[in-house]
């Protein structure tokens, strides 16, 4: 079948651009590297916190979706927007802003103070979670309400006439669905969480926090080791394969489901309690999601009128690499997304670890091309890359419901081919596709990925005229761009989404 | 015969725009920004060489490292004497040529390789308005109040981080260790790299941060802002020299060497101190803007040479990393 030999190219392509750069820093280095009890040290916390970071991010993010599915009320659709803009932000500007909140000397602890109270120490594993979590909750909210948009609504309906009470609810309708959206939510901030660096150092307070990605960069930066950062970084990925090999596993394969409403209208009979705890949750996970944002927002808003040209300018460099990686991306995704291996290939392109990736291209090019010149292609390639797994993990289980919904009508009316993309899986993954190229623009917008080694000299991106900024001491403009950046990134991230949901329902 | 003399005209032109020679020079990316000295710089240095300088930014060591002979560059800028020991190793790197009695440094220059444009000393940078009484040697500092926090550098991750276990090195020498044991409780937290750390110490999280001497002079040029203010020890400081090269792979010896002239120039050494916020190399101190000769400096230089500095690197970064992570 023709669409089984693009799903096999798609994924043969993406295996190509991690596994091809890889072998390159190699065969430089001439061979693997031997690890010290330093780097074994490093490996065991960086499983550690990434386990944690994930636990607590679907931890919370099981209540907080739940709520937000059940519940309709004004500025909701917003509300989600908004709440993914942790997820976008480039690592400086969140950590400044969580820091804002709950640092030393953050709003919390002036508060705390306020009332006779000491302050918090936030340095430590508790900090590094904390702002892991603040990262990723919004990823795995959406990723789980993902689950819950796509049960049939009749399901709900009869659920609420048949009087079920909320273990029964629990256990026929929602166990379901969770078992179906949590593993791979738990696996992509795993996956994220792996390649922490800077936050986990800064948040953990110093070296007790040190990462592998650290590792991998000071054997890339100061000794110049490359088959060392290379190790390290094929350790990561057996880390995540194992992970994924497991979670992936427990997902299951679909069922049919019955019903095909995706009018989202059900009964909304929540009892008082449910609500008050519903909006509770909503309250909780606004305040912690939005405090560091509006922390940053009120830091770069004056500076927005006095941002030099070359920011502005920056930032159309952004924009384009941002379209691209985005069209890349999803190009990438819907083959990949329709098959099971195709979700762990997708991982793959995220977990290399950006130096490593960006080494192994760098050597490849070189003989042939100034690597300079190719640098925003590069970027192009390599955001899409980082992009993947998220879409492919939006996509996915839609995909495979899709199936088990209609395949044997299709295959009974012999819709097949570019015919069944057309009329049965793209009306039906709108809503997913939408969200992965919301998600690809945004973090394409804030990446800094390979930039060490691929900067094109005259046409910056966003992110980096903001670290410009900063090494310039001009640390004010730079908040000013750190906000144009977000506001960007979530504009992007709104519009694909939103072009999504339109006539969909949310 | 018109159409051959047009087509000799085009020719001529032709040579004439192959003819004006490329300088390239791969730059740290602060350097090279629109804030940094490079414009100016390169503007500068095309008045006189007849030639196009092309900037490449981006980091230094591991470009050339995976370059090798190929490399493009013609010139390197903005590398220091920490990790310069892995960088001639390469064989890279041709004499700069320039006559080192010129430079107006607070150690004896003897390299002939690596020519230092800037310089600065290595400090921490305290708020006025948090700490009255600034420590006055590492020894204060090890003493300090405990509720007195400090954010620095991460050794493994940025040159200042490097620098500073160093400079702890040449003060302590085998009791460093004891040093940071003391110091640890004191350290709010450990960043990647000067950008998060000086955010920090500017967003008001900590009341002082590892940078250099020369940094408030930023405030108060651009801000008017004394209160950031550099806490000189009487242990002396450890100097930080950047550094410039001519590569021997060019294939542009003389406009390469023009330019390693040029480092040294008034109209180079002029453009430094405003734009990267350190002394010029080559000139006294006279001569600096009045706002950088007005700045607090230590007595005493600290340094280890490259051969010291690659020898001591990594037991000075084992017994920060074993204090620290207590």
């Amino acid at each position: 079948m023709a669409s089984r030999a693009v799903s096999i190219t798609s994924a043969g392509l993406v295996t190509a651009l991690v596994a091809i750069p890889l072998f390159a820093v190699f065969s430089r280095a001439g061979g693997v590297a031997s690890l010290g009890a330093g780097d074994w040290s490093a490996l065991r916390f960086t499983v550690w916190q990434a386990s944690l970071s994930a636990l607590l991010s679907c931890a919370f993010a099981i209540p907080a979706a739940r709520a937000l599915h059940r519940q309709r009320f004004w500025g909701r659709e917003a509300l989600v927007t908004v709440l993914g803009a942790p997820f976008i932000l480039p690592v400086i500007v969140a950590i400044l802003g969580l820091l804002a909140v709950f640092g030393r000397e953050g709003l919390l602890s002036q508060a705390l103070m306020f009332v006779g109270l000491p302050r918090i120490h936030i340095y430590g594993l508790h900090g590094i979670l904390l702002a892991h979590v603040f990262f990723n909750l919004p990823l795995a909210i959406r990723l789980i309400l993902q689950g819950w948009q796509d049960v049939p609504s009749e399901r709900f309906r009869l659920a609420a006439q048949l009087g079920l009470g909320p273990l029964a609810m629990l256990r026929v309708v929602e166990w379901p669905v969770l078992k179906k959206s949590v593993p791979g939510a738990f696996l992509v901030i795993f996956v994220v969480c792996l390649s922490s660096f800077a936050v986990a150092l800064t948040l953990g307070g110093g070296p007790k926090a040190t990462t592998v990605e650290l590792a991998i960069y000071q054997a890339f930066r100061f000794d110049f080791d490359i088959g060392k950062a290379a190790t390290l970084a094929v350790l990561q990925l057996v880390f995540v394969g194992v992970a994924a090999a497991v979670l992936l596993r427990l997902v299951g394969a679909p069922r049919a489901d019955v019903g095909l409403g995706r009018d989202q209208v059900f009964l909304r009979k929540s009892s008082r309690i449910t609500t008050a705890l519903d909006a509770g949750m909503i309250a909780l996970v606004a305040v912690f999601l939005m405090g560091p944002i509006l922390a940053i927002v009120w830091s770069g808003v004056f500076e927005l009128t006095n941002l030099p040209a070359s920011v502005f300018r920056a930032a159309g460099h952004s924009l384009t690499v941002a379209l691209v990686s985005t069209g890349l991306c999803i190009a990438f995704a819907l083959p990949l997304a329709t098959f099971r291996a195709g979700q762990m290939v997708s991982l793959f392109g995220f977990a290399l670890s950006p130096l490593v990736l960006g080494t192994g291209l760098f050597l490849l090019i070189q003989p042939y091309a100034n690597p300079f010149e190719l640098a925003l292609v590069v970027t192009c390639v390599t955001n899409a890359l980082m992009a993947l797994p998220f879409a492919v993990r939006a996509i996915g289980p839609a995909f495979s419901q899709i199936n088990a919904d209609y395949a044997r009508t299709a295959d009974m009316l012999s819709l097949l081919g570019g015919a069944r993309w057309r009329w049965l899986y793209l009306p039906r993954l709108r809503r997913p596709i939408g969200f992965s190229a919301g998600l690809a623009a945004a973090l394409s917008m804030g990446d800094l990925g390979v930039i060490v080694l691929f900067a094109d000299p005259d046409r910056a991106t966003l992110p980096l005229q903001m670290y410009r900024l900063m090494s310039a001491y001009q640390m004010d403009a730079a908040s000013g761009a750190a906000l144009l950046l977000l506001v960007l990134s979530l504009g992007l991230f709104w519009i694909f989404d939103r072009g999504g949901r339109r006539g969909v329902g949310s | 015969m018109k159409a051959l003399l047009i087509a000799a005209g085009i020719f001529t032109a032709t040579t004439a725009v192959v003819q004006a020679e490329t300088l390239t020079v791969y730059a740290p990316d602060y350097f090279t920004s629109e804030w940094g000295p490079g414009p100016t710089i390169e503007a500068e240095f095309e008045k006189v060489c007849d030639c196009d300088l092309d900037f490449v930014p981006g980091d230094l060591l591991p470009r050339i490292m995976l370059e090798g002979q190929n490399t493009r560059a013609d010139i390197v800028i903005g590398l220091n004497t920490d990790v310069t020991a892995k960088a001639r190793s390469t064989g890279l790197f041709a004499d700069h040529g320039q006559d080192n009695g010129k430079l107006e440094l607070p150690i004896e220059w003897t390299d002939t390789v690596f020519l230092p444009f800037d310089w600065a000393y290595v400090s921490f940078i305290y708020d006025t308005t948090k700490i009255d009484t600034p420590p006055a040697s590492f020894d204060d500092l090890r003493s300090m109040p405990r509720d007195q926090k400090i954010v620095i550098q991460d050794p493994r991750s940025s040159i200042s981080g490097l620098a500073l276990v160093l400079w702890v090195k040449a003060v302590y020498g085998d009791d460093a260790e004891a040093f940071w044991s003391d110091l640890a409780p004191r350290i709010l937290t450990v960043t990647k790299g000067w950008s998060e750390a000086y955010g920090l110490f500017t967003d008001g999280e900590a009341p002082m941060v590892l940078s250099y001497n020369t940094s408030p002079a930023y405030h108060i040029a651009f801000e008017d802002d004394v209160t950031k203010q550099a806490a000189i020890f009487s242990d002396g400081h450890y100097g930080f020299f950047e550094l410039a090269a001519k590569t021997s792979t060019t294939d542009n010896p003389e406009l390469a060497d023009q330019f390693m002239a040029f480092v040294l120039s008034d109209t180079f050494q002029n453009a430094i101190p405003m734009t990267n916020f350190s002394y010029p190399s080559a000139q006294p101190s006279s001569e600096w803007p009045e706002v950088f000769a007005n700045l607090p400096a230590p007595d005493k230089a600290l340094f280890f040479t490259e051969n010291e500095a690659e020898a001591l690197r990594a037991e000075a970064i084992e017994e920060w990393r074993r204090a620290l992570s207590q």
